[in-house]
């Protein structure tokens, strides 16, 4: 499939007298397929609105190629301009204008025919508060309108911003069955997002990036089986016989984690080679089930972003890549 | 071309725009119904009624003095003239002439258009250049601060561009503005002279005067309205103009101005900017230096001068034009947008 978003070795550097040097975006790499939805995940201040805001034009880089639709950006930015539609962070409009104003206001601009605005309108449910002002609208209308806005061109690449952010559930599932259906008709959806559920059910790969690096990337499958850990839980029929199942594991090279119902197994390739040895010893399993990674527990992971009981973790925290892969205070981040 | 429609649009739909054009509107409105309602039309009858009361006047000063000279004569006769409330010569009081007590001074004020109408110039190219300062940087200034301009450069990816069209689309609705509100001002002013006053001994050359004045009055506006929205542009919000011009004005210009004053700076008035402003209507404004004499043939002390021309006016004004409106394209093409 051809790429219709490719970025390499990206970088942006923020300096100030004051606090110094920050590289935001650190050598990133990201390439995104035709027709894909695509999942762009990052902690707080690792670098992809730096990303997109770059890409778009409206940041300048200090290195590095990117490609828009097979253009190099930001040269060839006019010329594609009109087949990206993007919302970059929080929606903004100006709040004296409905809603049909805004979106009338940027189809002139933009040289697309004034139908358009009614179409998109009912797209994103806003067709009959189309007439009322923005300031009016709440958090998950402006940021329909930040869709419609998007949309409004017909693009072939919608860059979308954390378009979930502050949408009631009913607007959560509807933006889910758009991004689908946008997809399926031709269009690749880069998405930007909090919300890791939506990121697994919707998008067909993703790309992490955590203090301006890719630290993660491919069809969200591969990712979620390449930082599988092989955990497995496993219940006996009898609570009492669970010390010894775990010197019996732990003798045979698994790590074993118990609790006072359960124990946790982790490195296991095959889960029926733990019934077998159980079985030798005469203890019977009643439960054994193989624990499955989500892209929740993978983000963490990698980000090293997880809650620590007791520990007020800073933005910039995070894992960098290519480095130890320890959480700490490594630098870079600022201005993402 | 669409954008520039667009943005027209833009502006005409601003409920700022329209407050501050209508109510710059409104100002000039009440100049002209002001100035109608405190002038009359002066006819023979109220002429001969000042004439009288001109030479009423003159005679009561005849009468004045004459009782003046007598009382100095007889303070003088007993000898209680020393208090210094009478002159040594008693002869020398005497009345002004008859000529000096003008029959004007009894008439009601009336509107000469030949006379009075390029001053009223002033405040019409005053009113409109601030209505246009304002709107200039409220409509770049608040489409920075809400994002709008982002918005728009995802759409129109050439920064210079959209920022110069914009620019385009301002003057462009202030123009649409000031014209016809020129021919109004001179029309309404017109008809004020006709019905409160006179419209007697304007010739071609009157006309061509005034048209000129009118023709650098919208110049003022336009300038103005530019370097407001470049100020904008600049702070990339609507505070950073409006907060510009008022340091410039409170600090840069009052402050000086006393400071100057206070320094004994010979003609002070050449270093304020409004001094320009004049001298661009005007077409020259003299400044006087009473701490200087220069003595004429007789025996007259004259101030030393000083003349600023509307042709230096106009060099100031390029050159602010250009640095700040340049200033604000290269930072809209080299700051990164966030």
């Amino acid at each position: 499939m051809p790429a219709v978003l490719e970025i390499e070795g990206l970088r942006k550097t923020y300096k100030s007298r004051r606090r110094g040097t920050r590289n935001a975006l650190d050598g990133f790499d990201m390439r995104v397929d035709a027709g894909q939805v695509h999942g762009f995940l990052g902690p707080n201040g690792s670098g992809k609105t730096t990303t997109l805001r770059t890409l778009l034009g409206l940041i300048r880089p200090d290195g590095g190629r990117m490609t828009l639709l097979g253009h190099e950006v930001p040269d060839a930015l006019p010329t594609v301009a009109g087949q990206v539609g993007a919302i970059v962070e929080s929606p903004q409009f100006f709040p004296h204008f409905t809603a049909r104003d805004t979106l009338s206001l940027l189809a002139g601009a933009g040289e697309v025919p004034a139908t358009r605005v009614d179409e998109v309108l009912e797209l994103v449910g806003l067709r009959d508060r189309s007439g009322e002002r923005v300031k009016t609208y709440s958090l998950g209308m402006k940021q329909r309108l930040a869709v419609a806005s998007a949309l409004l061109k017909n693009p072939k690449l919608l860059i979308l911003d954390e378009p979930a952010n502050g949408l009631d559930p009913g607007g959560i599932r509807e933006m889910r069955t758009l991004m689908r259906t946008l997809a399926e008709s031709g269009m690749t959806v880069v998405l930007s997002s909090h919300i890791l559920g939506e990121i697994q059910l919707i998008c067909d790969s993703v790309t992490i990036i955590s203090l301006g690096r890719r630290v993660a990337f491919g069809p969200v499958d591969e990712v979620l089986a390449q930082h599988s850990s092989g955990a497995v839980r496993i219940r006996l029929e009898a609570v009492s016989d669970l010390p010894v199942a775990t010197e019996a594991l732990t003798q045979a090279g698994i790590r074993v984690t118990g609790h006072p119902d359960h124990l946790m197994l982790a490195g296991v390739d095959k889960p029926a080679s733990v019934t077998r040895l159980l079985a030798e010893k005469n203890l019977y399993v009643s439960e054994l089930a193989p624990i499955a990674v989500d892209l929740e527990s993978v983000f963490l992971e990698l980000t090293a972003t997880a809650p620590v009981p007791g520990q007020h973790r800073q933005v910039d925290e995070s894992t960098k890549v290519g480095g130890t892969g320890q959480p700490g205070p490594a630098g870079g981040g600022w201005g993402a | 071309m669409s954008l520039f429609r667009t943005e027209l649009r833009r502006l005409s739909k601003r409920r700022f725009t329209r407050y501050m054009t209508l109510l710059g509107l409104l100002v000039l409105a009440a100049v002209v119904v002001g100035v109608f309602f405190t002038n009359q039309k002066i006819d023979a009858g109220q002429l001969a009624q000042a004439e009288r009361q001109a030479d009423q006047q003159y005679q009561e000063q005849v009468r004045w003095s004459e009782q003046e000279r007598a009382a100095c004569q007889q303070a003088k006769t007993a000898g209680t003239a020393t208090d210094g409330r009478y002159p040594d010569d008693c002869s020398v009081i005497s009345p002004p002439p008859r000529e000096e007590i003008k029959a004007e001074w009894f008439l009601p004020s009336t509107f000469d258009f030949k006379e009075t109408f390029d001053e009223t110039l002033i405040p019409f190219a005053a009113i409109l250049a601030l209505v246009g300062f304002v709107i200039g940087a409220s409509f770049v200034g608040a489409e920075w601060s809400t994002g709008g301009m982002m918005n728009l450069l995802l759409w129109r990816p050439k920064r210079l561009t959209v920022l110069l069209t914009k620019l385009a689309a301002l003057l462009t609705g202030i123009l649409a503005v000031t014209l016809p509100a020129a021919v109004l001002w001179f029309a309404g002013f017109w008809a004020v002279a006709n019905f409160r006053g006179s419209t007697e001994k304007m010739t071609s050359g009157v006309w061509q005067s005034f048209m000129l004045t009118g023709v650098r009055g919208v110049a003022l506006v336009l300038v103005l309205t530019t370097i407001g929205f470049a100020l904008a542009s600049l702070g990339r919000h609507t505070a950073m103009a409006l907060g510009g011009v008022v340091a410039v004005m409170v600090v840069g210009q009052f402050g000086l101005g006393i400071l100057l004053s206070m320094a004994g700076v010979r003609f002070a008035e050449a270093w304020l900017l409004p001094t320009y402003a004049l001298a661009w209507m005007t077409k020259t404004v003299k400044l006087e230096d009473w701490n200087a004499c220069n003595a004429t043939y007789f025996g007259e002390c004259k101030p030393a001068t000083m003349e600023i021309t509307w042709q230096q006016s106009s060099v100031l004004l390029s050159v602010g034009v250009v640095v700040i409106l340049g200033a604000a394209l290269w930072v809209m093409r080299r700051r990164d947008i966030s």
